[in-house]
């Protein structure tokens, strides 16, 4: 039976990891992902969880830790944020490459320029290449779900990839609403045992972790790295095909919404897509063939999936929560345009980012956007194909 | 049960031949001569920060390494044996791993993955308590990229980054004192050893290191033949004209206590050490007699202060 609650994100993820219990839990405070250790650190405190928890002094620390307890044999997990993110850089890609499954959860905000703590994924779509799984959420529902996905996906002996579980930093992180939690016994089943087939402490036989690979054999190792990230896709829709079956919530690559005989439609990710269903629903109500797609999984990008999905339509818009600097578009742009190349039918596509730094996103605004879609589905002209919505115009 | 070196030889041994380490190069026999102070029925984890002897001791698909061993970065070496450390915890509570089986946790650097780069997450460590021993193979400077000066570069010293010159008598600063830093702490064990006679006062330090409770500090002067400037067949020579100049006093701190480990019979001046090796042939030069000069004033100021945190003034 689901409990019904009301719950911020930081709090649904939380309770997800007290209901797992990981093994290790490493953690620097950063805002706003800070709450999820802070929670947990009461459950510790509290005797909920048997976890052994870890205040260490950065953020390069927490997912050093993380790595070691992981190669060690045990869950590790931590919580960060922004900078945060930026900080742990360096250790993300060797997570990656040592196949090392350990869950962080990301509470996701802009980086620092001018700093700011409000919500846009600059940080987590930063770590694209960092070969992280990353699950996106619209709310603290959908983050208490990935999250207890999080580790049968990361573990998936044809994956063993760490994974981000990604809410939006204040917007799903503090927000509280209404969710429906699993019983913890549930929980356990569900998620299992951490069952990794060598690690350093295991008695029968020692393991060497991270070896210096010349050329002769690092590009082997990268080749089987990138051949789990094409695993995970796979593994991803098959947990969540158990994941409905046993707690009866439906999960994709991403959401389609009011797809069916859409002429135009916005892709984006996160809390937006909320937003962005409710301008539909009134265009919908006018009569306009509109609809959104929300993108849940970035790594591996389900770029096939989502060039068929889109291919009947006229024009598609992509919101782009990043700048990326690229002076082309932002990241999610160019990671779903790059995948239409190939298609004979394809709608025109323009990139619009918008709400860095928590720059509101409004229904007015997301209706704005279909409107120059109607524009280009009716004139053939695209305009500009990157552009910028919500900023200040000189004078303003 | 007294040092015997024989007996030591005798081990198994846990550091194996054929790493890539130069000739004349100190960590290989640091690292023998570590793993040989875990007790033949314990097994070890050691947690290497990047650096020479991580590019040389494990080249896929060969390691030097008997036991579990583990890189990830330069900065984390500590950070890393902390996960490893709290891992052991929870897999020992849980029964994961026998009540009555030990692992011991070693972590293994540079004076660039330990005074610099590394530092935050060796202090952090060390103020978390965890249980592991952390040894630095401090052998003064940046030699994996190429002998650039570290915190740990002695003054004087000629390094790629502070090179010798018409204006420049090499590095400006003197060495950090790290050994001090770590009992500052409040780590329950610390000491600084290097490599001389049969061993001995490493192996004893090293095994009483790994063996205390909570976190352990062991720096060890490691030369480098490269970095130094010296032929491969003097290192010994090296370690022995550093610790009868004081410019490498031996001597370890159990809770706070400091305790002399050797006292060279005569004091040997500072330029017997320096001598030695290239890194310092330019003090040698008409009108630089002033660094030697200098160089000798901070080592008996040093060892002053030592002697008197060892009750001896």
């Amino acid at each position: 039976m689901s409990i019904r609650e009301r719950l911020s994100g930081n709090e649904a993820v939380a309770t997800a990891m007290r209901q797992i219990e990981p093994d290790v839990f490493a953690m620097f405070p950063i805002t706003p992902s800070t709450e999820i250790p802070q929670y947990f650190a009461q459950y510790v405190a509290d005797g909920k969880v048997d976890t052994e928890f870890i205040c260490v002094e950065s953020e390069h620390s927490a997912m050093s830790a993380c790595l070691g307890a992981e190669a060690a044999g045990v869950r590790a997990v931590t919580a960060t944020s922004s900078a945060g993110l930026s900080y742990m850089n360096e250790v993300l890609f060797v997570a990656a490459s040592l196949r090392l499954p350990v869950v962080l959860a990301v509470s996701c905000r802009a980086l620092t320029g001018p700093i700011n703590i409000n919500h846009d994924y600059s940080d987590s779509l930063a770590e694209r290449d960092s070969g992280f799984i990353q699950l996106y959420a619209e709310n603290n529902q959908e983050v208490y779900d990935n999250y207890l996905m999080a580790h049968r996906i990361a573990e998936h002996p044809s994956v063993r990839l760490p994974l981000m579980v990604c809410e939006d930093g204040f917007i799903t992180s503090h927000a509280i609403e209404n969710i429906e939690l699993e019983e913890d016994g549930a929980v356990k089943r569900f998620v299992g045992t951490y069952q990794p087939e060598n690690y350093l402490l295991k008695e029968e036989n020692p393991l060497a972790v991270g070896p210096y690979g010349v050329s002769a054999y690092y590009m082997e190792a990268r080749v089987a790295q990138a051949t789990a990230m094409m695993n995970a896709k796979k593994v991803i829709l098959e947990v969540a095909k158990d994941f409905e079956e046993t707690f009866g919530r439906h999960y994709g690559f991403f959401e389609e919404y009011r797809m069916e005989d859409a002429e135009c439609a916005i892709v984006l990710m996160g809390s937006s897509a909320g937003t962005a269903k409710a301008a539909v629903d009134e265009l919908r109500a006018e009569g306009v063939k509109a609809g959104v797609i929300k993108v849940r999984v970035f790594r591996p990008f389900p770029g096939e999936e989502l060039a068929k999905a889109l291919s009947p339509l006229k024009a598609v818009a992509v919101l782009d929560k990043s700048e990326g600097f690229s002076a082309n578009g932002g990241p999610l742009f160019a990671e779903t345009a790059s995948m239409m190349i190939n298609l004979d039918e394809r709608p025109k596509m323009i990139d619009i980012v918008y709400g860095l730094g928590g720059r509101d996103f409004t229904v007015k605004a997301a209706k704005a956007v279909f409107e120059r879609l109607l524009g280009i589905v009716k004139t053939g002209e695209t305009g500009p194909v990157y552009s910028h919505m919500g900023q200040r115009e000189a004078g303003e | 049960m007294a040092y015997n070196l024989k007996e030591e030889m005798n081990k198994k041994e846990r550091f194996h031949s054929g790493h890539r380490l130069c000739a004349g190069c100190a960590a290989g026999i640091v690292c023998r001569a570590m793993m040989r102070a875990v007790d033949p029925e314990d097994r070890a984890v050691v947690c290497n920060a990047t650096g020479c002897l991580e590019v040389s001791s494990f080249q896929y698909p060969y390691t030097a390494w008997e036991d579990s061993y583990i890189h990830t970065a330069f900065a984390n070496a500590s950070a890393t044996a902390s996960g490893v450390e709290a891992a052991y915890r929870a897999m020992k509570k849980k029964g994961k791993i026998s009540a009555e089986k030990n692992v011991k946790i070693l972590a293994i650097g540079g004076d660039g993955g330990t005074y610099d780069i590394g530092f935050q997450s060796l202090s952090g460590a060390f103020e978390r308590g965890h249980d592991f021993t952390y040894f630095c193979y401090d052998n003064n400077a940046y030699m994996n990229t190429g002998t650039q000066r570290s915190s740990a570069t002695p003054r004087f010293a000629s390094a790629t980054t502070t090179p010798s010159g018409t204006d420049s008598v090499g590095k400006k600063q003197e060495q950090k004192d790290l050994t001090a830093i770590m009992v500052s702490h409040g780590a329950p064990y610390v000491a600084q050893t290097t490599l001389f006679g049969n061993l001995k006062d490493f192996h004893e330090k090293a095994h009483r290191a790994i063996y205390t409770e909570g976190p352990a500090f062991v720096n060890v002067l490691t030369p480098c033949p490269r970095g130094w400037q010296y032929p491969a067949e003097d290192l010994l020579t090296i370690c022995k004209a550093a610790i009868d100049t004081c410019v490498w006093p031996l001597y370890e701190v159990v809770n706070g206590e400091y305790r002399l480990t050797y006292e060279p019979k005569k004091k040997l001046p500072v330029e017997e050490f320096m001598r030695l090796q290239g890194r310092f042939k330019h003090c040698f030069k008409s009108g630089n007699e002033w660094t030697i000069k200098a160089a000798q004033e901070y080592v008996d100021r040093k060892w002053d202060e030592l002697l008197e945190k060892c009750g001896r003034s």
